[in-house]
């Protein structure tokens, strides 16, 4: 028996994850068309494309931005997104005087159905460890410089809530229509770390 | 547990790191793990997510802190088929064709003693204390805000105490709190000025402050 602390390196992990796959599959436990379907929709269907959809509706229509600020999960499945890791979505408003900014410092939990799955910044222990304590100097590293009179609220996601960030419109977006206005929102501003 | 996974606060690290136009699986075998894991809770229900959670967290820390988010997830799905008896881990190391590392066993403490109430107990602008509990097995509080003082700014809907159903524990249902916290309380003379973090806790996390 080999522990992980033993000299003799591990098998490379896609063989790992194919030996998986395979003795699983062996015992009729991962139906084929099950598997495709899981992993054709987290990739195409949970994109961030979804979450600027929910930003540039909320930046237009004050009455869905309201309904947004007060119940997160129902707003994001009026436009069609919920499912897996979007149980319970809040949305957390930036202003002049506060910016959010979201992390998982436990494992990596996000808002899948309107953020996607997390890029590798936010599953880094860098990310994980770092931001609770100096966000400020994160932030400032991610090319993200916050005035001294900007309040930082970092949302470590512990518990069942997942959260996205509804980022301050630019200025220079007025008459922008919703569609022009989504191409613009990325999935670092509505995690926190970027400003639009 | 106190384990390697609880990074929140850990010094000597270095900087964040972006890929530009990430996509989002590097290598195919990712979104193979990812729907296997899928269908291990969801489908076929050889285990929940506390269970997943808490298996990753068991991870000799050296492995977990070189591994990938998706090798941490093939390792901690793996010693749970394994540990269930679905698997043995030689069969996993023969198709592998090499070494199949797993994560430790559990280190059984049993929760039953974080004792639940039965209706939200604290309300938005109160302040709680957060206990100071070690446990040994699964728990989601972090170790940055323990014995913490906070003030709650939102009561989420109850959600299966984590600590219990890790462990195969009867579900037990509790409000969860996003508890604020100023950065002096938690980093003292390392805070940052004009920063707070919020923690979302169970009810059974907290104490009245």
């Amino acid at each position: 028996m080999s522990g992980p602390r033993t000299r003799i390196p591990a098998a490379p992990a896609a063989d790992r994850a194919r030996a998986l796959e395979e003795a699983l599959s062996e015992r009729e436990l991962l139906p084929a068309p099950l598997m495709d379907e899981i992993a054709r929709r987290l990739e195409h269907d949970m994109r961030p494309q979804n979450g600027a959809k929910v930003v540039a509706r909320a930046w237009t229509d004050p009455s869905y931005r309201a309904r947004l600020l007060a119940d997160g999960t129902a707003a994001c499945a009026e436009l069609g997104y919920s499912g897996p890791q979007g149980e319970y979505i809040v949305v957390l408003e930036n202003t002049a005087e506060l910016h959010n900014v979201v992390v998982c410092t436990q494992c990596s939990c996000t808002a899948w159905p309107v953020l996607g799955l997390p890029p590798d910044w936010y599953k880094s222990p860098e990310y994980r460890a770092r931001v609770v304590r100096e966000p400020r100097r994160v932030l400032h590293e991610m090319g993200l410089d916050l005035p001294s009179d900007v309040t930082v609220r970092v949302w470590d996601t512990t518990a069942e809530t997942r959260y996205l960030v509804l980022p301050l419109r630019p200025q220079a977006t007025e008459g922008w229509n919703e569609e022009r206005l989504a191409s613009i929102v990325t999935r670092e501003a509505m995690i926190g770390v970027a400003r639009l | 547990m106190d384990g390697i996974h609880d990074l929140g606060g850990t010094c000597g690290f270095g900087n964040v790191e972006v890929e530009r136009d990430e996509p989002v699986f590097h290598e195919d075998w990712e979104r193979r793990v990812i729907a296997i894991n899928a269908i291990g809770i969801s489908v076929i229900r050889a285990f929940n997510t506390d269970e997943y959670r808490h298996s990753v967290e068991r991870m000799d820390p050296v492995h977990y802190l070189s591994a990938t988010y998706y090798e941490r997830m093939l390792t901690g799905i793996a010693t749970l088929f394994v540990e269930k008896g679905v698997l043995t881990r030689d069969e996993l190391e023969r198709r592998a064709g090499g070494r199949f590392p797993l994560a430790h066993p559990v280190v059984h403490n049993p929760p039953d003693a974080i004792v639940a109430s039965e209706t939200a107990r604290y309300g938005v602008g109160q302040a709680v204390r957060v206990r100071e509990l070690r446990p040994a097995g699964h728990t989601r509080v972090p170790r940055y805000c323990r014995g913490k003082r906070g003030l709650i700014v939102h009561v989420a809907r109850r959600f299966s105490f984590p600590d219990a159903a890790a462990h195969g524990r009867s579900e037990r249902h509790e409000p969860t709190y996003h508890v604020e916290f100023t950065a002096a309380e938690l980093w003292g003379d390392a805070a940052e000025p004009g920063s707070t973090v919020l923690v979302d806790l169970w009810e059974s996390y907290l104490e009245q402050a």
